[in-house]
């Protein structure tokens, strides 16, 4: 259960994060990197996301009995 | 208290989401979805105590295990393209959507199709 609730917070915090970066950067006129800073971000809550996506299929799978 | 720990844990995924969608909307949906998967896999291991048990009574019964095998699936697909088709309807694609619920219920059809074989077999044998 807290491994759960963290991956939400962990989430919660990298968006935070990019959005502040991203306004930071914006207005140090770099707007490239800011755009480059919001990828990144995505990719990476992307990765936790896919890694829990393909846990919960497979839990569903053995589940119901699919393959 | 199961209960309040999955309402606390929607509530707060809620609050997180709304927060970022403001500022990064792509980032809120990732949110509800890994918001989503985690309460699934809560009540997943419950749903297979269930499903274990409508097993063996179906054994008991001399039920054949194909049939309860393919409802099972269907309720599978069922759950995942349902899972599917509502968080691309919550990112505003309701096209994707839709789609994913076409091809589940193609992939239902095809997964139905032996048991009305099966019915219509029945019926020939009792006609003839």
């Amino acid at each position: 259960m807290s491994t759960n609730i963290d991956l939400i917070f962990k989430i919660a915090g990298v968006g935070i994060l990019t959005a502040v970066l991203h306004t930071l950067l914006k207005h140090a006129g770099k707007e490239e990197q800011a755009q480059l800073a919001t990828l990144a971000g995505v990719a990476i809550v992307l990765m936790w996301v896919i890694e829990l996506l393909g846990h919960l299929f497979s839990q569903v799978k053995s589940v119901f009995k699919l393959f | 208290m199961e209960i309040a720990q999955i309402v606390g844990f929607g509530l707060i995924a809620a609050v997180l989401a709304v927060v970022l969608r403001q500022e990064k909307p792509e980032l809120a949906l990732l949110l509800s979805i890994g918001a989503g998967v985690l309460l699934f896999l809560m009540v997943l291991t419950k749903i297979g105590a269930v499903i274990n048990v409508l097993r063996d009574l179906s054994v008991r019964a001399n039920v054949n295990l194909l049939y309860l095998g393919t409802i099972l699936k269907i309720v599978g697909i069922a759950y995942i393209a349902d899972f599917g088709a509502q968080l691309c309807r919550d990112a505003g694609e309701s096209a994707l959507a839709s789609k994913i619920e076409f091809a589940a219920k193609v992939l239902i059809l095809v997964l139905a199709i032996p048991i009305v074989m099966a019915v219509l077999d029945t019926l020939m044998n009792i006609l003839s």
